[in-house]
């Protein structure tokens, strides 16, 4: 008896959370006129593969590019915003000099930003380069992710000890060998960590795409959706496309998370006890 | 994929005013300047063009083709509400906005204040063009200023009554020809089993088009100061008659725009709908299952025998300040919005209904639609499209104005206020809005 109730609220968790994306995959397999006629939780004609034919084949395959679009900037930027933040972290953790606790109060301070207030002037910045409406002016101030460095401090203090360090240094390794060889071994499940979190951050910053891009071609998926979706009211052919077109943009996450999730939950584990 | 409008937008709007706050100082020495100048530029062409016009990229393809000195590169993103307007304000702040962009009529008022369009009095061609687009579209662009012009009209909704012509027949009412007879079909409608329509609690637009066709006039300029009278004798009018209808649960009230609202349609809940011309694609495709047994009339009048008319939407193609080549893109400008290659392709591609008089006689136009019964449904559209009185202005913070609005009008349909407290709240709102902004205003 005592079990039941926790795993009743359990149950009632799962099932809301379940339920949108279950509601999603139903909705992106009908045809525009079961959509609105039919029970939204349960299927009817089984139009999935037309749906999906029809939104890759929509305006020369744009989803397509849109989809690869946000894998390149999230994946790109969660990889080199991780090795950076780790370096950052590590080098704040491992090496004293002076200006060290100024340095990481700076950085922390830039965790209370949140990056919507940012987009407007890193938009003025970037105008001031000509570099708005570019590859860059989303992918660059993507790299940054003063929460990784803060993690990356923290668990590089508890887990990387100071003696292995000097035995690297007395066996004639250089301080960047080190780093790549033995200390992110060490890190690595923080690593997996921050690269999640980055991953995910990147992937719902929604509004540093809109302000600065107005080239289709770089979009990125959610921007996209977004465009379409905002177009519903007088294309309501889109409807079907925005539905199918979310259902398939939530699947590389999916698996991110899946590939990822054990070694993140050994990350958030030590990160809170140590 | 639903995101939080009101909050992106708050957080945005936000943003512009700590911009705007930083460089306020600039912008007085330019307000002062009349219509730039307009003389072609040596050489080859670049222009950017920022619209949210699904298919676009083929009719400007035409225009390429044909004329390689002036190239037009297309820029896209959400449609204006959604965030494109934000960042025409951002780039222009920047001063890398394009050169040409897309902007409803509601929101033209807004970039004029902010000194952000260009002036194309200056150039010939547009000011000989005149007389080739529908009055009251015109007025949209000249907000009735002397010697300006600060867009090419491009698209209009004209409105009209949307109806189920088998469900009238069979149960024997009559189709309304005026408010009047249109709140006694209702009754009848609600007997029969149906709404006679379902009363739009966010489409403050539509509700815009009532009462420009009524004689309201919710905002006046007279050069100096800014006038809001959104509680006007018509617009009140408007107000009460609605609310009596929603008082006696004889219009449904479901959220448009939604599934359920396309279903109410779908399902013959609903048996009108008051709308513009771009309506009829929307019953198209969210009501599928009722295809052949819709038709068009001329929307109901307020005094028998009438013939005025409401529009709801229509946007222009602007030409932004500091663009590099006003003349060029003006030229294009006029090119899209009135040559009837242009106005075909924009009309297959997007369904818009053109501005220009002529417009209204491209084939396309002419022929009856099968969803309709085999109608010619757009006969209807053009002769309320001269129907529609041409001094119509909107506000320069139509979104705050929207957003109030909006905000009362669902509490109203819940039961608590009324249509007429929103439309008051909403006018107290704006003037507070237009202060805040150091825009001029009468009271």
């Amino acid at each position: 008896m005592k079990k039941s109730l926790p795993m009743l609220v359990m149950g009632a968790c799962t099932l809301y959370f379940l339920v949108p994306i279950w509601w999603l995959l139903v909705a992106a397999s009908k045809s525009r006129g079961e959509f609105s006629s039919t029970n939204p939780l349960w299927f009817a004609d089984f139009k999935l593969i037309d749906n999906l034919r029809e939104l890759f084949a929509y305006r020369d395959g744009v989803f397509l590019r849109w989809l690869g679009n946000s894998i390149v900037y999230t994946g790109g930027a969660a990889l080199l915003g991780t090795v950076l933040a780790a370096m950052c972290g590590y080098a704040l953790a491992k090496y004293r000099f002076p200006g060290r606790e100024a340095i990481f109060n700076v950085v922390l301070s830039g965790v209370l930003v949140p990056a919507t207030a940012l987009a407007l002037p890193l938009f003025l910045i970037f105008s001031q380069f000509n570099a708005t409406n570019t590859f860059w002016s989303v992918f660059l101030p993507s790299l940054v992710n003063p929460f990784g460095v803060y993690l990356a401090r923290i668990y590089a203090t508890a887990s990387v000890p100071d003696e292995l360090l000097e035995a690297a240094r007395l066996d004639g390794s250089g301080e960047v060998r080190t780093f790549f060889t033995v200390s992110t071994k060490l890190m690595f499940p923080a690593l997996v960590t921050i690269f999640l979190f980055h991953f995910v951050a990147v992937w719902n910053n929604f509004l540093l795409p809109l302000i600065m891009l107005g080239n289709e071609r770089l979009f990125p998926v959610t921007l996209g959706l977004y465009t379409w979706n905002t177009q519903v009211n007088q294309h309501p052919e889109l409807r079907m496309l925005v539905l199918t077109g979310a259902l398939v943009s939530i699947i590389p996450l999916v698996i991110a998370f899946l590939l990822l999730q054990r070694f993140w939950r050994n990350g958030l584990g030590s990160g809170a006890i140590k | 994929m639903r995101f939080p409008m009101r909050s992106l937008g708050i957080v945005l709007t936000s943003a512009l005013a700590l911009t705007a706050c930083s460089s306020g100082s600039d912008d007085e020495a330019t307000t002062a300047a009349g219509a730039a100048s307009c003389a072609p530029s040596s050489g080859p062409v670049t222009l950017n063009y920022t619209t949210w016009i699904p298919g676009i990229e083929n009719v400007v393809k035409v225009w390429n083709d044909a004329n390689p000195n002036i190239q037009v590169k297309v820029q896209t993103g959400p449609n204006g509400n959604g965030g494109t307007y934000q960042n025409f304000f951002n780039q222009l702040k920047a001063g890398n906005a394009p050169d040409l962009g897309h902007i409803e009529y509601d929101a033209l008022p807004s970039f004029r204040v902010q000194d952000g369009l260009e002036n194309l009095a200056a150039c010939d061609e547009v000011t000989a063009a005149k007389d080739q687009f529908v009055d009251w579209t015109w007025g949209q662009v000249t907000f009735g200023e002397d010697n300006s012009v600060y867009g090419i009209p491009q698209d209009a909704g004209p409105m009209a009554l949307f109806y189920r012509k088998d469900l009238f027949e069979k149960n024997n009412i009559p189709v309304p020809t005026t408010w009047e007879e249109y709140a006694a079909a209702a009754e009848k409608v609600k007997a029969a089993g149906g709404y006679i329509t379902n009363f739009s609690q966010s489409d403050i637009n539509q509700f815009a088009g009532l009462a420009w066709q009524a004689g309201g006039r919710w905002f006046a300029n007279d050069g100096s100061k800014w006038t809001v009278s959104m509680t006007d004798e018509n617009t009140t009018k408007v107000a009460n008659y609605w609310q009596g209808l929603i008082d006696k649960k004889l219009v449904s009230a479901v959220p448009p725009w939604t599934t359920e609202w396309d279903n109410a349609y779908n399902t013959s809940k609903a048996w009108t709908w008051v709308s513009a011309v771009w309506g009829a694609n929307s019953i198209m495709s969210g009501a599928p299952d009722t295809s052949g047994k819709w038709a068009v009339a001329p929307m109901p009048q307020w005094t028998s025998g009438g013939n005025v008319a409401g529009n709801w939407g229509g946007s222009a193609t602007a030409v932004f300040k500091g663009s590099k080549h006003p003349y060029e893109a003006a030229k294009f400008a006029l090119w899209l919005n009135t040559s009837e290659e242009a106005l075909t392709l924009l009309n297959k591609e997007a369904q818009l209904y053109p501005a220009t008089k002529a417009g209204a006689s491209l084939p396309a136009l002419k022929q009856g639609v099968d969803f309709y019964g085999g109608q010619a449904i757009y006969d209807v559209f053009a002769q309320a499209s001269t129907q529609v009185a041409p001094d119509f202005v909107w506000g320069p913070t139509m979104t705050s104005t929207y957003a109030t609005a909006s905000d009362g009008f669902k509490a109203a349909v819940s039961g608590s206020g009324t249509l007429t407290d929103a439309l008051t709240k909403a006018q107290a709102t704006t003037i507070e809005n237009l202060k805040s902004q150091s825009i001029p205003v009468a009271e």
